[in-house]
């Protein structure tokens, strides 16, 4: 196995991975850095990001409102002082990226513009039309160019953490187009992979979005942090789960069921008037809202469709100047894929998966418990999100702490000098490529990776969707540990060498399969009902228990063991979440 | 009445295993609001595990996933079944080597990509503290559309000169040139002038358009190239009008 020696290895190139391949080159161009990614850096889902990114700009704006909107909408479970450094560095960050030509949507003078998004006191979301993840990825990708100290290995499937004696040596990964497992030995090394929606049958996240960085981490022994807590976004578009951005609704659409009434107001977003006005209605948060609908389909008042039940957000009365100017990519979405032109009909939406609140545990440096390990952006749990994610945070996340895992990784690599490959992780790495070589040796297999990749969505979406039970949880649970059973059994069809998708699926559903049943198994134990985690039987919040993190714990034949740490509280204890006229 | 279906002929080729590439014919089902890609998908799950291609956003904006579809470079999750006949023929894109079936080699544009310099190149280095650049929307609306390219290789698989050439910079890059050149943060142009001003940059591009009509996203590089054409010129001729001013 050939070794590809390097300072520090970077598994992702989306965001989070960039923005901290950038900050290490910055802070000492003489370390070297690998940046490896499954796909071309600009494949990366932080493509697909539409409404923008939220940092306190605007002097009608300020750091508190920032801070108790993100704690408020996580329902009290973010790490309040990781919430405070993050609002801080926001604007900083966003501002860096401004420098380095991110094209900004702007006001007629020249400055940075900013909308409202859902659960935001103030209007603060940074925006690029409603193409903003795209173009800060793209910026991020071109200025990653200039630094020749970033060496990419694009295409290339990170499979194991290379960890012995609680530190990290590397990372093994196939170089898709050779087929060959290299071993990168680095002195420290960033996840950045991103969330795991795919585990869900119905999600807005692309088909790379396997978790296989936090199965990586979870699998060395890093406890995975606030699994249960799955984002459904309330407007996807029905049958492909298309994002229709919430800027949609920041700009003024309204959400009606099938008698046209803003159904909104029966949940404690009301009054429906005056519209728009923040943190109330359609600018409630995502949570909440999709709850609502699940509540309407009950009351049987959503709109029946051959892809199931919607509602519709209705954009007419912002006019076809204003659709072109801010939403160009809503209209040409909804045009396309089911034919709607939102300039005369309302879009039909339906709540879809969306994020991945919980996620590798890390301190506020973004540092894991094993040596040298870093993880940032939403593969990682830092806890900002809490319970429920606010929107337009996450694309600032992965700057502010994508660029501290940068910082972190580069202080142990400076310090650590030239490393060695002492045997033991030579051996580990061996062992890496070899639970790779034995999917290709064994032909004996009877389980099909699509087939089982099908019973986990199902199981999921089944057992721990918008609202969760016992019941539900058990059979979700037990369904889970049978078909990692059956895993064992997955025949690989295509023997090649040569850019092999059945092996990178196959390798990706064993991912899934981890990340499914953290996320089960820490829905089943946290019973009480906070934030997007909603138990039908356990449905009031239970700060006395709960106001804690989950940590599960990786076991190779069980299901995990589920532990709590508490929540950092600095300056906002826990009460009650009021949206709409409630809160005013 | 029985389903209706769709025949796929999609080309294949492991380098491993095959002298040459060949068709494979897959029956798919007819599904109204099918994208091709679907179709693909479908073949994937249901009936050959070693078909490989590249994909993952299902919205038009990652570029992972274009093909030659009945000989037209598109996104495949952005080409409707219900636009095309019964039998459709899915290839890689041309003008690239093939790596793997549907994958071509892209090497090539992703070096290309990094020579026209694709960052902001200041004037002189702000401050964070000092807060954003101020751009009016006239200003970004002289660029905007030069920032909208996925990178999706469309263009490079349309281009003749790109055919014919391949040291062509090509459509992507020199768009991607243009764009950095027209925003007002950046000074860069001069820089970018050995790579976009030389003969495999700009003046190799015959102008036949092909580039601009395949491109999703209507980022007309076309337009682009002409615009940095007309502009070199200028500057040739200033060379002798003001000699001064050359640097």
């Amino acid at each position: 196995m050939e070794t590809i020696k390097t300072d520090i290895a970077i598994i992702g190139a989306g965001g989070a991975g960039l923005r901290a391949a950038i900050a290490v080159a910055e802070a000492n161009p003489s370390l070297r850095v690998a940046l490896i990614s499954k796909v071309y850096p600009m494949r990366s889902h932080t493509v697909a990001a539409e409404g923008g990114a939220a940092g306190v700009i605007k002097d009608n704006d300020s750091f508190d409102n920032h801070f108790h909107d993100t704690v408020a909408g996580g329902d009290w479970l973010c790490d309040q002082d990781a919430v405070d450094l993050f609002i801080h560095e926001a604007p900083r960050e966003l501002t860096r990226i401004e420098h380095w030509g991110c094209p900004w949507s702007r006001e007629a003078d020249g400055q940075v513009a900013v909308r409202p998004f859902g659960g935001m006191k103030v209007e603060r979301t940074w925006y690029a039309a409603d193409k903003t993840g795209f173009h800060l990825l793209h910026t991020l990708f071109q200025t990653s160019l200039k630094y020749p100290s970033i060496q990419r290995f694009d295409e290339f499937f990170s499979t194991d953490l290379v960890v012995t004696d609680g530190r990290c040596h590397g990372v093994t990964a196939i170089e898709m187009r050779t087929g060959q497992v290299r071993f990168f030995q680095s002195k420290s090394v960033i996840i950045a992979t991103g969330g795991a929606g795919r585990v869900f049958p119905f999600t807005t996240n692309g088909a790379i979005k396997t978790g296989d960085g936090m199965a990586m981490a979870y699998r060395a022994g890093v406890p995975l942090k606030d699994m249960e807590f799955v984002q459904y976004h309330p407007t996807g578009l029905p049958g492909t789960g298309i994002l229709i951005t919430e800027g949609s609704r920041g700009e003024g659409g309204i959400l009606v069921n099938k008698n046209g009434y803003r159904y909104l107001q029966d949940y404690d977003l009301g009054p429906p008037d005056p519209w728009p006005r923040k943190k109330a209605m359609e600018l409630g948060p995502r949570d909440r809202l999709s709850q609502a609908f699940w509540h309407e389909q009950q009351k049987g008042r959503t709109i029946s469709t051959d892809s199931g039940p919607v509602v519709h957000l209705d954009l007419r009365h912002l006019g076809e100047a204003k659709i072109n100017e801010r939403l160009p990519m809503v209209r040409e979405l909804s045009q396309s894929y089911i034919g709607v032109d939102p300039v005369y009909e309302p879009i039909p939406v339906q709540p879809v998966v969306h994020y991945t609140m919980g996620g590798i545990d890390t301190d506020i440096g973004t540092a894991t418990c094993v040596d040298g390990l870093f993880a940032a952006g939403e593969c990682a749990c830092v806890s900002i999100n809490g319970a429920n994610r606010l929107g337009s945070n996450s694309l600032t996340e992965l700057l502010v702490f994508g660029a501290r895992a940068g910082q972190g990784a580069t202080e142990i690599a400076t310090e650590n000098g030239a490393g060695s490959a002492d045997r033991e992780a030579l051996a580990a790495a061996e062992a890496a490529e070899d639970r790779v070589l034995r999917l290709f040796r064994r032909n004996d297999g009877t389980e099909s990776v699509s087939g089982l990749r099908r019973e986990m969505n199902e199981a999921m979406e089944a057992g721990a969707g918008i609202y969760r039970s016992e019941d539900s949880l058990q059979s979700c649970t037990g369904k889970m540990q049978e078909i990692r059973e059956r895993y064992a059994n997955v025949v690989l069809t295509d023997k090649s060498n040569v850019f092999n998708t059945d092996l990178i699926e196959t390798l990706e559903l064993g991912a899934m399969i981890d990340v499914a049943t953290a996320m089960a198994c820490s829905a089943m134990q946290r019973k009480e009902s906070r934030g997007s985690h909603q138990r039908l039987d356990y449905p009031e919040r239970d700060d006395a228990t709960y106001l804690k993190h989950s940590l599960a714990q990786h076991s190779s034949t069980d299901l995990p063991t589920v532990v709590y740490r508490d929540v950092t509280i600095t300056r906002s204890q826990p009460a009650e979440r009021v949206y709409g006229g409630a809160g005013e | 009445m029985s389903e209706r279906t769709i025949d796929l002929e999609v080309l294949r080729y492991d380098p491993e295993q095959d002298d040459a590439p060949h068709f494979q014919t897959y029956r798919v089902p007819y599904r109204e609001d099918w994208v091709v890609l679907d179709a693909i998908n479908y073949v994937k799950d249901e009936l050959d595990r070693t078909l490989s291609y590249r994909w993952s956003c299902h919205m038009a904006v990652c570029g992972s996933c274009g093909m030659l579809i009945n000989g037209e470079p598109a996104l495949s999750c952005h080409t409707f079944l219900r636009d095309y006949p019964d039998k459709i023929r899915i290839e890689p894109l041309q003008n690239f080597p093939i790596e793997r079936d549907l994958v071509v080699v892209m090497d090539d544009f992703i070096d290309k990509l990094g020579s026209v310099k694709p960052y902001v190149v200041p004037k002189e280095e702000k401050d964070i503290d000092d807060g954003e650049y101020l751009q009016t929307p006239a200003e970004l609306a002289r660029f905007k559309q030069y920032t909208a390219c996925i990178n999706c290789l469309l263009c490079y698989s349309a281009c003749p000169q790109y055919a014919l050439n391949d040291r062509f910079v090509g459509p992507a890059a020199l768009a991607l040139a243009h764009r950095y050149n027209l925003d007002s943060r950046d000074v860069g142009r001069s820089a970018r002038d050995d790579v976009v001003a030389s003969n495999p940059g700009i003046w190799e591009c015959s102008f036949v358009g092909a580039c601009s009509e395949v491109c999703p996203k209507e980022v007309d590089p076309a337009a682009a190239i002409q615009q940095m054409k007309i502009a070199s010129t200028a500057d040739y001729f200033m060379r002798f009008l003001m000699p001064w001013k050359r640097k």
